[in-house]
């Protein structure tokens, strides 16, 4: 092995993780994923500030630009990975480094005031190698109760909060089904039964605000600042995703989602795939993981490979993640490309991991690349979803971000 | 061959030669005049220590196997080279012919491999299928006997569900061979198990004829966690006392062993010359030996056996390890027991000791990219398994998971990629062989299958496209010459998922 002349200079690279500027910069002669299924052969995409200003064949690329020859390269937006706790949890064993994971007890079960943007680390080792995987941006979730609390779309650009924080609350999560059990006395019935309660209080609570405070309500199910974080939930302004996989128990979200006029999302959704055409109508997206294809417990038992398919030719939008560890992130790519190999359309696979999630959570000008769309992009060596493909630029927010990570660092101490 | 004579019986017994021995004693034998007690101490055993299992002849030979050519594919050997529009038969369970022009036998299931590839089966050293089946509920969980940390005396074969789900799935994922282990609960967590990966009715039925048998240990966070508070250890530092004493008794139990086997031989010896002078002697009583009590056998003891069996050689230990330090006191007890590693499993700092590792012989099997769950799993890098190759050493990419094992092949192909994006050199030959050849050798089978050549074992696997890329897919596994997975046909419900299943379940005329 090789002396390690190189660690003072790279350590020196990662901690200068002050956010660089954005600056004018056109990638030249790509082939450019304007938005999923269309695509522009030989384009210039112009990035100025934190916005793409121009995009296209015969774009010109203005004077004074930082130009980055896109010749045989392809861009595509930053992948968007809808569901994980990059930036809560540092090492998932360690309970003393994992934020926003809440136990399944009863007296657990409700945080629906709690948001995730509180603990964040804008700072994990862990996102800059998401990056590496074209990951651009992420929707942190809080986990486990009942009702877990709100979620943040973050851009994964280097530094603070401020500059990451793309838009929080983003959504409410909550849990049915077999994982809820623990949380809902021993009962799925029950969950559902506690969700209803609690949203019905929630709406009672916004409706009544003056005579909480004069102590001449009902006694609630939730506390003050709980029922106050649900209630965009029932004016239907915050996305209410649910954390659900048996088709039964989707349809039972789907009846309380009805019931109080909530924005439903379906997360996990293993056998969505059943229910695809109430999820169509009903207008509710689903986010699931593609890969993730066993009967892992009684709620998965119809688990397919082609849910994907399935769930997109009936008209369903979806949004293919993780779902979890954000030390994982990096294979949200790779995880869309299975779908692909599974019978997903490519261009899907691409919407669902772009467009697709920032439909689902009503996150605008990003997913695509065009002209007033901000500026989280990547320029990858050949085909996105390809495992020889790599990274080579990643824009978030029109700033290059380095593609060291601590990852390198180690490889280059050893190498 | 015992033969009791009353004033001499009580002594045997004594002696510890045990009461079963008169079970030998038939009324119908001769009584000869040669006084006092030879009985064969050794009778008293089991039969064999071991189960039986088929032997490696088994693994390349199969009646039920038909002719199967796979006609005009590109043929990955995982031997150094690759094969263009190439041919390869399989025989009664065997590769029969390799190469541009072979003949194809009458009767031969011809599959046209145009624009297709071909390379040996896939093998996972690292799958608890069938011991955590799925779904995952408490009744399926036989994996860790975690009730004492050293259970040398378990077998994952004894625990492993044949109609795990995950079965196939994974031989969907072109995998024909596994080695299932117990957890890493325990820091001897019992002997492995390697079979052919097919669903049956026991796990008697899936045995990898002729491999080795194994064993799996574990050290660092796990043990110390599941026995921190169950009487330990509670530490690195009792995880390695433990080892110590257990393979120091094992050491002590070898010894008795080996004195036994002498002091056996050379009783045999003075029996064998006592018959012969009691023959001479007749009827003089005064020319009688005066006998001599049979040494005691060693008491078995199934957990030293196990022990003892890596001792020897005999059985190849499987060290589930992630730290640099935790790999190095590892070695550094094989080195004082004078024992061998075959294989640290996840060893995601490896790369830190790369050089000694190879200086061993000792292989690792890892992931492309899992890093970051534990502590002990900080300083993964996704280059771990191309630096490792470049410092000549056997790694093998592993799944240790029921959804990785369907995809070795992206696996691969991702830490092939980790490794050239960083200037390391890595040929596809040698990728392929993380996941064939070098599998084949941590389970003592490189002789029997994990590269194609004529007269190795017919574990093959026909892809839709280059294995390296993600959109290729098994089109059809062969383990031992038959079929294990036609994706024309898609996947067969396990038992548990007849009629409670969303896969769709063979086309029509599929039948097993």
């Amino acid at each position: 092995m090789k002396p390690t002349t190189l660690i003072l200079s790279a350590t020196a690279l990662l901690a200068s993780a002050a956010p660089a500027r954005a600056q004018l910069t056109a990638i030249r002669g790509a082939t450019v994923y304007v938005e999923p299924g269309v695509v522009e052969k030989n384009a210039t995409v112009v990035i100025d500030g934190d916005t793409i200003v121009a995009a296209g064949k015969g774009v010109a690329v203005p004077g004074g630009a930082t130009v980055i020859d896109g010749t045989g390269k392809i861009v595509t937006a930053g992948l968007v990975e809808a569901s994980t706790d990059l930036g809560l949890t540092e090492v998932d064993e360690e309970r003393s480094t994992v934020e926003g994971a809440f136990a399944r007890t009863p007296d657990q079960a409700i945080h629906a005031a709690y948001r995730v943007i509180d603990g964040f680390n804008p700072r994990s080792v862990a996102i800059p190698i998401a990056r590496t995987g074209g990951v651009t941006s992420a929707v942190a979730t809080p986990r486990g109760g009942l009702v877990a609390g709100t979620s943040a779309w973050l851009m994964l650009r280097d530094g603070g909060i401020s500059d990451m924080l793309v838009k929080a609350p983003l959504a409410m999560y909550v849990t049915l089904g077999e994982r809820s059990e623990s949380a809902a006395h021993g009962s799925r019935g029950l969950a559902v039964e506690e969700l209803r309660e609690l949203l019905d209080d929630a709406r009672e609570y916004a409706r009544r605000r003056g005579a909480f405070e004069r102590n001449q309500t009902r006694k609630f199910a939730a506390e003050r600042l709980d029922l106050e974080a649900l209630g965009p939930v029932v004016s239907g302004r915050l996305p209410l995703v649910v954390r659900v996989d048996k088709a039964a128990d989707i349809l039972a979200a789907l009846g309380v989602a009805r019931e109080f006029g909530a924005r439903l999302v379906i997360e996990g959704g293993t056998e969505a795939w059943m229910v695809a055409r109430e999820l169509a109508a009903a207008r509710v997206p689903v986010i699931l993981d593609p890969i993730d294809n066993l009967p892992s417990n009684f709620d998965r038992i119809h688990v397919r490979d082609d849910a994907p398919a399935i769930l997109v030719r009936a008209g369903v939008t979806i949004a293919i993640s993780t779902l979890g560890a954000g030390a994982f992130a990096r294979t949200l790519r790779q995880r869309a490309g299975n779908a692909i190999r599974a019978g997903l359309p490519p261009a899907a696979a691409l919407a669902a991991v772009t467009t697709g999630p920032a439909a689902i959570f009503g996150v605008r000008d990003r997913g695509r690349i065009a002209r007033g769309e901000a500026a989280d992009l990547v320029v990858w060596s050949g085909d996105p979803f390809e495992l020889s493909t790599q990274a080579e630029h990643v824009f978030v927010g029109g700033v290059e971000q380095s593609l060291v990570t601590r990852q390198t660092l180690l490889f280059r101490r050893y190498r | 061959m015992t033969r009791l004579l009353p004033g001499v019986a009580l002594t045997l017994l004594a002696a510890g030669c045990g009461a079963a021995n008169a079970h030998h004693h038939t009324a119908k034998e001769p009584k000869l005049d040669v006084i006092g007690d030879w009985s064969d101490p050794e009778a008293d055993l089991p039969v064999s220590r071991t189960p039986p299992m088929p032997g490696p002849e088994a693994a390349v030979h199969n009646p039920a196997a038909k002719p199967i050519a796979i006609t005009h594919a590109t043929i990955m050997t995982a031997r150094g080279e690759t094969l263009k529009d190439a041919t390869i038969v399989l025989d009664h369970g065997a590769i029969t012919a390799l190469g541009k022009d072979v003949a194809i036998p009458a009767g031969a299931r011809t599959v046209d491999g145009s624009g297709k590839f071909v390379t040996p089966g896939i093998i996972d050293v690292h799958s608890h299928i069938g011991v955590y089946a799925v779904p995952y509920v408490g009744a399926l969980a036989d994996g860790n006997e975690a009730t004492n940390s050293n259970t040398a005396d378990v077998r994952s074969e004894y625990g492993y569900y044949a109609q795990d789900p995950a079965i196939t799935r994974a031989a969907a994922g072109g995998i024909t061979t596994a080695q299932i282990l117990p957890g890493s609960a325990n820091l001897i967590g019992g002997r492995g198990y390697v079979l052919v990966m097919k669903p049956g009715t026991s796990a008697r039925d899936l045995h990898f004829p002729g491999a080795p048998q194994t064993l799996k240990m574990a050290c660092g966070e796990n043990p110390k966690r599941v026995y921190g508070e169950k009487g330990g250890p509670s530490t690195r530092m009792g995880e390695y006392a433990a080892f110590r004493a257990a393979f120091q008794a094992a050491a002590e139990y070898n010894a008795k062993l080996t004195a036994y086997k002498r002091d056996r031989a050379l009783w045999l010896k003075k029996k064998a010359r006592a018959a012969e002078l009691d023959a001479k002697a007749g009827k003089d009583p005064r020319k009688h030996i005066t006998p001599e009590a049979a040494p005691a056998p060693v008491p078995v003891d199934r957990k030293l056996e196990t022990l003892a069996g890596v001792l020897r050689g005999e059985i190849l230990p499987q060290i589930h390890c992630y730290r640099a330090d935790d790999i190095r006191q590892m070695v550094a007890i094989a080195d004082e027991f004078g024992f061998h590693i075959r294989a640290f499993h996840h060893a995601l700092e490896a790369y830190k000791v790369r050089d000694l590792l190879v200086k061993h012989g000792i292989a690792i099997a890892t992931w492309a990219d899992w890093w970051g769950f534990k502590m002990e799993a900080f300083d993964g890098i996704p280059e771990n398994a191309a630096l490792f190759q470049q410092a000549g050493g056997r790694p093998t990419i592993h799944s240790d998971d029921p959804v990785g094992i369907q995809r070795l092949n992206q696996e691969a192909s991702k830490a092939m990629w980790a490794g050239r994006h960083a200037g390391i050199e890595v040929t596809d030959d040698q990728a392929l062989r993380w996941i064939t050849a070098n599998p084949a050798w941590v389970l003592g089978i490189d002789q029997l299958t994990g590269t194609l050549e004529v007269g190795k074992r017919a574990d093959v696997v026909l892809w839709s496209a280059n294995p390296f890329s993600v959109y290729a897919a098994a089109e059809l596994t062969i383990a031992g010459g038959q079929v294990t997975y036609d994706r024309t046909v898609g996947l067969v419900p396990t038992d548990f998922e007849l009629g409670n299943s969303g896969i769709a379940g063979p086309a029509k005329g599929a039948s097993r």
